[in-house]
């Protein structure tokens, strides 16, 4: 398989002295959906204003689909797409003009550009707007609009830095719908976002960055096997006795409703039949909060001790 | 990219920036076109008519070729600073960053809408001067170069202004501290033969000095300086200018972090 983007070593130092990228190394396949994920400050931007000429690295390499941007910058950019993390078209412009002309700026005759323009601003729901200026529309549809723009030339990489900040669950999910069948159709995508549920419902593999290192670089499946422990919210069709113990560590969140932490080794069979054994249905049942969500801030938390510890 | 891509690519830029200064003509064509009937009237009309003859001309005749430049100048410096400087402010300048278009073809794209925006000016400008002045163009190709490559420099200059400024305030600056006084003081309403000689040999190191009499001989037929001279001076700056800023925008700096 092919691989989309090989980054080697990647250090960035700015100019006032802040290492951002230590020595960062990642690899992600062709036709990928990988998430790269990282608390504020992380370094996640940095890598991607690398990978688009944004920011000059300090050190390092990156190869966009087997093209060393040291060498042949202009041909690496031909296979990338960005949507950025802040609106930056020109507010003033018409949408429909706003598409047309990235794919110029790509070398895309204008009949191509036009009709490729038509097809995107139709998929996501802004065709209808096309003669808008880009500041008549919502943050949703700025968001989807830089989508659009990012598609024109079709790059076989997008990047997409935080797409759905600010967007309604409702258009969340239509997005998800739309970066799903573009991946689907062959476009390997990098995702970074703040919300975990969207990236453990979306992507493959993940790399999570703290400090300017790599602190996790697997599938997402592995990834979440390392999670020792589940908690789940049960809610009760009849009122919990008052020595209720189901032999799990838990909490009693009000006489419906119980917290209970279950062990990855104990399975959730032994808990449904002590319930059961009380004479307890269970109405629903869910996660307390997002595995990947647990498990990204039990390894910050990790890896703020080790460098504690150094 | 393919140079089908580069000339593409080229065009998208061209046509945008022409798109944007025709879009606002009221804060773009139109004011060149007021201030110069203004001048017209006053300093041609009703001072000039008290002048007299300067060169050989009457003053409004002396008047009118640098008046045009002082229009060039100023609306292809304009142009190229607020449109890159707008572009930089807005980030939007990043849809051009991440593309593969090559720095050089940027640099022309917004050159060349420049000089557009100058060059129509000059044409409108032109145009309402006949209806004050009777010009007979001496030298056709001199002054078409001329008003072309004042255009192109001027464009270069305020790239290079845009690419340093932080802030509005910095686009503004070199034209009122540095490019008005340059213009009054290159010889636009007065011959330096007017002036006492140590006087008109500071003025010649004045470079506007060289594009309002450039373009004054190509139209009128004379000059305060010699042409070849100015020609060569104009052309000299232009290359380093525009080598200057083809470095910023290759190295990034100012634009990348």
């Amino acid at each position: 398989m092919t691989t989309a983007l090989a980054i080697k070593n990647l250090h960035k130092v700015y100019g006032n002295g802040v290492e951002a990228l230590k020595g960062i190394s990642l690899s992600v396949e062709e036709g990928d959906f990988y998430a790269l994920l990282g608390p504020n400050g992380a370094g996640k931007s940095t890598v991607i204003g690398i990978l688009f000429s944004l920011i000059n690295k300090t050190a390092g390499s990156v190869e966009v689909f087997g093209i060393d941007i040291d060498k042949n910058f202009p041909q690496a950019k031909k296979a990338l797409g960005i949507v950025p993390q802040e609106f930056n078209f020109n507010m003033f412009e018409r949408v429909f003009d706003i598409v047309v002309t990235q794919g110029g700026y790509y070398g895309l005759p204008q009949k191509l550009a036009r009709e490729r323009a038509e097809n995107y601003l139709k998929e996501l729901g802004l065709w209808e707007k096309r003669d808008s200026q880009a500041r008549e529309l919502s943050g949703g549809m700025k968001r989807r609009l830089m989508i659009a723009r990012s598609l024109v030339h079709q790059p076989r990489l997008l990047v997409l830095d935080e797409p759905t900040a600010g967007v309604d669950i409702e258009m969340r999910r239509t997005m998800w719908d739309f970066l799903r069948s573009i991946n689907a159709a062959g476009t390997t995508i990098i995702l970074t976002t703040h919300y975990l549920d969207e990236a453990e419902t979306l992507c493959r593999n993940i790399a999570i960055i703290d400090e300017g290192r790599i602190i996790q670089h697997s599938g997402i499946r592995e990834f979440l096997q390392q999670l020792r422990t589940e908690k789940f919210i049960l809610d009760l069709r009849q009122e919990l006795p008052a020595d209720f113990s189901p032999g799990f560590p838990c909490e009693v969140v009000d006489q419906h409703t119980l917290e209970v932490m279950v062990d990855k080794d104990q399975g959730l069979n032994a808990l449904f039949r002590a319930i059961s054994a009380e004479g307890l249905e269970v109405a629903s049942m869910r996660n307390k909060s997002n595995r990947l969500e647990e498990m990204f801030v039990t390894l910050l938390a990790d890896s703020a001790d080790e460098r504690a510890d150094e | 990219m393919s140079n089908y891509e580069k000339w593409v690519a080229f065009c998208t830029i061209l046509i945008k920036e022409v798109r944007r200064y025709l879009r606002i003509w009221p804060q773009t064509l139109l004011p060149p076109a007021i201030t110069m009937t203004l001048y017209f009237v006053i300093f041609g009309t009703l001072i000039g008519s008290r002048i007299g003859e300067m060169g050989g001309f009457t003053y409004m005749q002396f008047v009118v070729p640098g008046l045009i430049m002082m229009s060039v100048v100023t609306n292809s410096y304009a142009n190229l600073v607020s449109s890159f400087f707008g572009a930089k402010y807005g980030h939007s300048i990043e849809e051009l960053l991440v593309s593969p278009t090559p720095g050089y073809v940027i640099l022309a794209g917004f050159v060349t809408g420049s000089c557009s925006r100058g060059m129509l000016v000059a044409l409108i400008v032109t145009t309402l001067s006949l209806m004050f002045a009777e010009l007979q163009v001496q030298h056709l190709w001199l002054t078409l170069g001329i008003v072309l490559l004042t255009s192109i420099l001027f464009s270069l200059f305020g790239f290079i202004n845009a690419v340093f400024a932080n802030n509005f305030d910095d686009i503004s600056i070199i034209p009122t501290f540095v490019l008005t006084p340059l213009i009054y003081l290159g010889g636009v309403f007065y011959s330096l033969e007017l002036l006492p000689d140590f006087w008109a040999g500071v003025s010649r190191l004045n470079p506007l000095v060289y594009v309002v009499n450039g373009f004054r001989y190509g139209v009128l037929g004379v000059s305060d300086v010699d042409v070849r001279f100015a020609f060569g001076m104009i052309f000299l700056f232009t290359v380093v200018a525009g080598t200057y800023s083809l470095h910023l925008l290759n190295t990034g700096k100012r634009l990348r972090q």
